[in-house]
């Protein structure tokens, strides 16, 4: 279980970084923990020409309050996620998925960068970014842009990064004193890749629900946005009746794929089940 | 000896005593050294090729390419190292009938399952070699592939190996006659149909061999991470034709066993032949990938149970059907027939009924071999009668401990045998049943469990007793004619600065023989125990013997340890006598002096006597024999097995919306007979316990159904982790046997033997006011929800 | 086969340059270049914490790190954290408990338990069991080495350390 040849560059600038993958032709990956390329790279199931290692960009680095956002450099670590207090302030979510990121040492090295430009549908952070509506910001050859995340995610481990481009930092809406925010997933040991995990944000200044973004990993080829049970969210106390409408909305929102040894209704059965929880748990918390 | 055995009041009483073990030091501090670490001067590095068909046929290889890639030093297909390498069936004689397809190291024509290893590359490293299989193009024709157990039993089904006849390795029944008269008359009658998933050892070593072929000596050496060095030893001289004395098999520090590291595998087989044609050292370690689907798997039965019982809760008889799939082939040598063999066998085996029908089909199909691993075959036996005796009990309203009282043997009714034919020399059911109660807080726990209910917690106990098999006489594998050794030996030799050294046959993968056997020698002989070195796992200086499988380890190298003790301790005090000018019979040896008996005054200090011997012989007496290092073998005479038992508990919360179960707490009590060292066995009893309950909630290898295994790595077969492992309570009971001066038998296989039947009926216990239940492990949240009617 | 790249690092207190192929893992590195082979490699994708490594004082898979990606790190491995003696309460406390079998797993486990050590506060049994949540153990079921790291951890907030693990020599 050795990985192909391949060569190394290790750039130090973001323009150095895109300027190496065009060096290589194209035939390039880029490397910032690796926590997820390396075993594909040792399985020789992806084989780059060339390795760029971003991990050395000082310009991906960096956790700063800009306004009413929280921008995070991608190259933070998942480590980070859990333990910074800025993160652990105004972008919550990250903060209460990052313990069920893997293990420890895959924490430690691992960065949100990275895990939200793989797009596993099966992670937490990225489903985390749609939940709190961040924006990408993309570095090309042609400049950066700034995606949202409804439009980021594209199919399964696809996003709206082009060959060649390189994912910079997330911009991400401050949660303020009004939001409640929850994250909760089932997997089979701690670590794994969970059956379902889902992600609730509410705005709920008082007692009444007035914005909500639910997003859940696991059930598609993308990380979800569940609209429908957002919707019936909408506007309610987070009473029982509330919760079940939303858990019922979920058939609208989800269809996950019939697997061998986990049939799609299990995943939708185990979605209501956890949506009901953590919607259950918020209600309860005032 | 004068002292008891066990008596912890003299200076050197070991034998029931906690020691640290000394060789674990080395492994604290990174010092291990395992087969994986080893580099040998110009060693070369191979790897495979292997079929991603589950059955085919070879039409064409084309090494060309491969073999201009930069560092290949030799690519070797079936066709050469057939030229090299012997056959190899895996039959043994006793089992009459059981027929399996002839094996080589790699196949000529025919690949059987999909993994198979097809060709090998041998380049200066593991990655270049690696690149070269990538060049290499195998063409296959593909054949159809078996894997139903009930379609590769048809007349007329494909066969998962075209040189053999039909898909049936072996079929065996056992009858005590009148069962359907027992059935048809029987007041109550249960019936449940048990599946058990395929898995496998997963040890965090993977195999690794490493072979050096030396032509100027005609000698092989080889590194082996394996249980049995001696065992291969014989079997690389005879398929290689090599003088045995010519061969040298290593086992150094082995990162894990479990039963997995004592079948021929057909890489290592080729190892051997590749440094052969090298000339040079080569050296194959699995990657985690190629071990999933090249270890041997286990378990994969499907056992339709039933079991009559009368108004009372006495249970009058079981009727067993056991289906078990094995792959293409049967494991050479100890065969794919053993796991069925013991799981007819040991059916009902804690229980006084006296009635018994069991039918045993071993089905080919084409998938992995499977073979011995841990517990063999007890797990399925457990789980099956002890789900029926809990159903039984539903049915006689009876408790389940209540049912057990009822039917296990009485403790005061020993020797007696099984109706499958087990003799029983002393076992403790009934005490060990009385003492778990105790330790779970029985009644106590059921209390709580009637009002957690109430409260919508569903928590479900579950009680299972067992039998374990241990310390096989030559009757097993002897008889069947592989060359299986069931005896040890050891050789125990005094330094001259009166310390001592023990070599010994048995050997160690962590569970602590080198810490027993120092325990053992150093009791007997009267020595403190850290001047006494134990070496093991090197055919060149140990004697033959079995090594370390069916927990032998202790009642088998235990008992070959403590008569050589006893004969070396018997040899030191004649030459004591011979110098002090005093009878033997007035001394005594007291940490590592001989002392007067009664008095306990000094009297010569053994690195006196060791002096005097090696050194000034000249001051002797004319007929004094100084004889300071003796050798001794041990076979077991008695009794065909040391049977142990025990029986287990398992307290779980069943999560009813979402299937997810939690285990709360294990409980085991057994009785290994003589403990030597309590630390030890307790964690062997713990390591085997969380065996089991990976089992029964997580592990399977899952195939689809063109034989493709599809989770076999570490991220995706489920083995057991820290967080959802319970905490462990452990209570002895000790009977020792007869049969052996020490008493002791064996513990390693009682943990894996019953924690999943525990858990199988405290889940079922959890889910009992749903009416729902479930006869299958793993018990994954798919089939809970399924059971439950979720989804 | 693609050309060599130098590296320079500090593996357990000295300053090592070589030139290694930008394939070679970490793991590898150790194991192959240094002989530091108390680092295991067990699955080579970072499953099952064998190869557990300090990288600039964190533990991190070894065998998810390309040695080429450790230039200028600090790199601790099982051998030098003996030799300091850092762990020698772990270790020691470890052997006592009998908490290892085959050893295998053993030098990522005293990684975990040294990572999980130097964050402050007392762990509970939980929480040592969260932060070997990624350590593959086979043989021990566990629970001796929950033990033993619970018993290193009260001792530490005790104030208590032990000296040292390996022999003085005579």
């Amino acid at each position: 279980m050795k990985a192909r040849a391949f060569s190394y560059v290790r750039p130090v600038t973001i323009a150095e970084a895109i300027d190496a993958f065009a060096a290589a032709g194209g035939e390039a990956s880029y490397i910032a923990g690796g926590q997820s390329l390396v075993p594909a790279l040792a399985l020789r199931l992806q084989a780059p020409e060339c390795l760029i290692d971003i991990a050395h960009v000082e310009a991906l680095r960096g956790i700063e309050r800009q306004g009413g956002r929280l921008r995070l450099g991608a190259l933070t670590r998942h480590v980070d996620a859990h333990d910074d207090p800025l993160i652990a302030r105004y972008a919550p979510l990250l903060h209460l998925a990052a313990p069920h990121v893997a293990h420890p040492a895959i924490r430690n090295r691992g960065t949100l960068g990275g895990s939200v430009a793989l797009a596993d549908p099966a992670s937490e952070f990225p489903a985390m970014m749609l939940a709190m509506g961040a924006e990408m910001e993309i570095a090309g050859p042609e400049g950066t842009r700034r995606v949202p995340a409804d439009a980021f995610f594209q199919g399964v481990y696809e996003t709206a990064i082009e060959p060649g481009e390189l994912l910079v930092a997330f911009h991400i809406p401050v949660a303020g004193p009004h939001h409640r925010c929850a994250f909760d997933e089932l997997a089979r040991r701690r670590g794994d890749y969970a059956l379902v995990g889902c992600g609730v944000m509410l705005a709920m200044p008082g007692d009444v629900v007035e914005d909500a973004r639910i997003a859940f990993l696991s059930v598609g080829p993308t990380p979800v946005r569940a609209r429908a049970a957002e919707v019936a969210l909408l506007g309610s106390r987070l009473d029982e009746a509330a919760i079940r409408t939303a858990q019922t909305a979920l058939a609208e929102d989800l269809d996950p794929t019939d697997e061998a040894h986990v049939p799609a209704t299990m995943r939708l059965h185990l979605a209501r089940v956890l949506l009901g929880r953590l919607l259950g748990g918020l209600g309860a918390a005032t | 000896m004068n002292a008891p055995l066990g008596a912890l009041d003299r200076p050197n009483s070991y034998i029931g005593r906690s020691v640290s073990r000394p060789n674990a030091k080395r492994l604290l501090a990174g010092r291990g050294r395992y087969v994986t670490d080893l580099v040998l001067p110009r060693m070369l590095h191979a790897a495979f090729l292997r079929s991603p068909y589950a059955h085919a046929r070879i039409v064409s290889i084309d090494l060309d390419e491969a073999r201009a890639m930069p560092g290949v030093r030799l690519i070797a297909t079936g066709a050469d190292l057939a030229k090299l390498c012997k056959p190899w069936v895996g039959t043994l004689d006793h089992f009459k009938g059981m027929k399996s397809a002839s094996q080589l190291p790699l196949p000529v024509d025919e690949v059987s399952w999909s993994g198979q290893a097809v060709v090998a590359i041998v380049a200066e490293s593991r990655a270049q070699a690696e690149d070269a299989a990538e060049a290499i193009s195998v063409e296959f024709e593909e054949l159809p592939v078996v894997s139903d157990i009930d379609r590769a039993r048809e007349a007329g089904a494909d066969r998962a190996a075209s040189t053999i006849e039909d898909n049936l390795c072996f079929t065996s029944r056992l009858d005590t006659g009148g069962i359907d008269e027992i059935f048809a008359s029987a007041f109550h009658v249960v019936e449940e149909e048990f599946h058990f998933g395929r898995h496998t050892a997963v040890t965090l070593e993977p195999r690794a061999i490493v072979a050096d072929w030396d032509a100027s000596e005609g000698k092989l050496t080889v590194h082996h991470a394996t249980q049995t060095p001696y065992q291969f030893q014989d079997l690389y001289a005879r398929h290689y034709s090599i003088p045995e004395v010519n061969v040298r098999v290593v086992a150094p520090d082995i990162g894990g066993s479990f039963g997995m590291k004592l079948h021929v595998y057909h890489e290592d087989m080729a190892v051997i032949g590749l440094s052969m044609l090298c000339g040079r050292p080569v050296k194959f370690v699995a990657d985690r990938i190629e071990s999933f689907v090249s270890d041997i798997h286990a378990r994969d039965h499907r056992v339709h149970a039933r079991m009559a019982v009368d108004g009372d809760g006495t249970i009058l008889a079981m009727d067993v059907d056991d289906v078990t799939a094995i792959g293409a082939f049967s494991t050479y040598p100890r065969t794919s027939a053993v796991e069925g063999n013991q799981v007819i066998r040991l059916m009902g085996a804690p229980y006084r009924f006296r009635n018994y029908r069991a039918g045993l089909s071993v089905v080919f199909q084409n998938k992995v071999q499977t073979s011995q691993y841990r517990a063999v075959g007890h797990p399925i036996a457990c789980a099956v009668t002890e789900r029926l005796v809990d159903m039984a009990a539903e049915k006689a309203g009876l408790d389940p401990a209540a049912m057990r009282e009822r039917n296990l043997i009485a403790d005061d009714a020993y020797p007696c045998d099984s109706p499958t034919g087990y003799k029983f020399e002393a076992l403790s059911h009934q005490e060990s049943l009385t003492k778990l109660k105790a330790l779970m807080n029985y009644d106590a726990l059921r209390g709580e469990q009637a009002a957690l209910r109430q409260r919508g917690v569903h928590r479900g106990i579950g009680i299972a007793s067992f039998v374990e098999i241990s310390n096989p006489s030559p009757a097993f594998y002897g008889i069947g004619g592989a060359r299986i050794s069931a005896q040890d030996g050891a050789l125990l030799k005094m330094t001259p600065s009166g310390e001592v050294r023990c070599l010994i046959s048995v050997t160690e993968q962590g569970q602590g023989t080198e810490t027993i056997i120092g325990q053992i020698v150093a009791d007997q002989l009267g020595v403190a125990h850290e001047r006494v070195r134990v070496i093991t796992g090197d055919t060149e200086v140990t004697p033959h013997g079995g090594a370390t499988w069916a927990c032998r380890g202790a009642g088998i190298g235990g008992e070959t340890a403590l008569q050589a003790a006893r004969k070396l301790r018997g040899n030191i005090m004649s030459l004591a006598a011979a110098i002090l000018q005093a009878k033997p019979g007035e001394l005594d040896m007291r940490d590592g002096v001989v002392v007067d008996a009664l008095s306990g005054a000094e009297r010569i200090s053994l690195a006196e006597i060791a002096r005097i011997a090696y050194f000034r012989s000249d001051t002797l007496p004319p007929d004094a024999s100084a004889q300071l290092s003796v050798a001794h073998h041990y076979a077991p005479q008695g009794y065909p097995f040391a049977f142990t038992n025990g029986i287990q508990g398992c307290h779980v919360e069943l999560d009813a919306e979402t299937g997810f179960v939690k285990i709360l707490k294990h409980w085991v009590v057994e009785d290994c007979g003589r403990i030597i060292n309590p630390l030890l066995v307790d964690e062997q009893v713990r390591g085997g316990v969380v065996q089991g309950l990976g089992a029964a909630f997580f592990e399977e290898c899952l195939y689809d159904e063109n034989g493709q295994l599809t989770n076999g790595s570490l991220a995706d077969y489920l083995v057991p982790m820290a967080c959802e492992m319970p905490d462990i309570v452990i209570g002895h009971i000790e009977t020792p046997t007869a049969d052996t001066a020490l008493g002791a038998k064996g513990c390693g296989e009682a943990g894996t033997a019953a924690a999943s039947a525990a858990a199988l009926n405290a889940v079922n216990d959890a889910m009992s006011p749903f009416g729902a239940s479930i006869a299958q492990i793993p018990m994954t949240p798919a089939r809970l929800l399924k059971a439950l009617g979720t989804i | 086969m693609s050309a060599t790249h130098p590296v320079s690092l500090s593996v357990n207190g000295e300053q090592i340059s070589r030139l290694v192929e930008p394939r070679e893992t970490l793991a590898d590195f150790l194991r192959r270049d240094l002989q530091l082979t108390g680092t295991h490699t067990g699955c080579e994708m970072g499953v099952c914490g064998a190869c557990l490594v300090l990288m600039d004082g964190r533990p991190v898979h070894a065998c998810l790190t390309f040695a080429v990606q450790a230039s200028g790190a600090v790199v601790e491995t099982v051998e030098g954290l003996s030799e300091s003696a850092e762990i020698a309460d772990l270790q020691r406390t470890f052997h006592e408990r009998n908490a290892l079998q085959c050893g295998f797993c053993t030098p990522g486990m005293l990684v975990s338990a040294h990572g999980l050590l130097t964050r402050p506060g007392v762990p509970s049994r939980e929480e040592i069991r969260d932060a070997l949540s990624g350590n593959y153990c086979r043989c021990t079921g566990y629970e001796a080495i929950v033990d033993a790291i619970e018993t290193v951890a009260r001792r530490r907030s005790a104030g208590e350390r032990a000296a040292r693990f390996l022999e003085e020599p005579a």
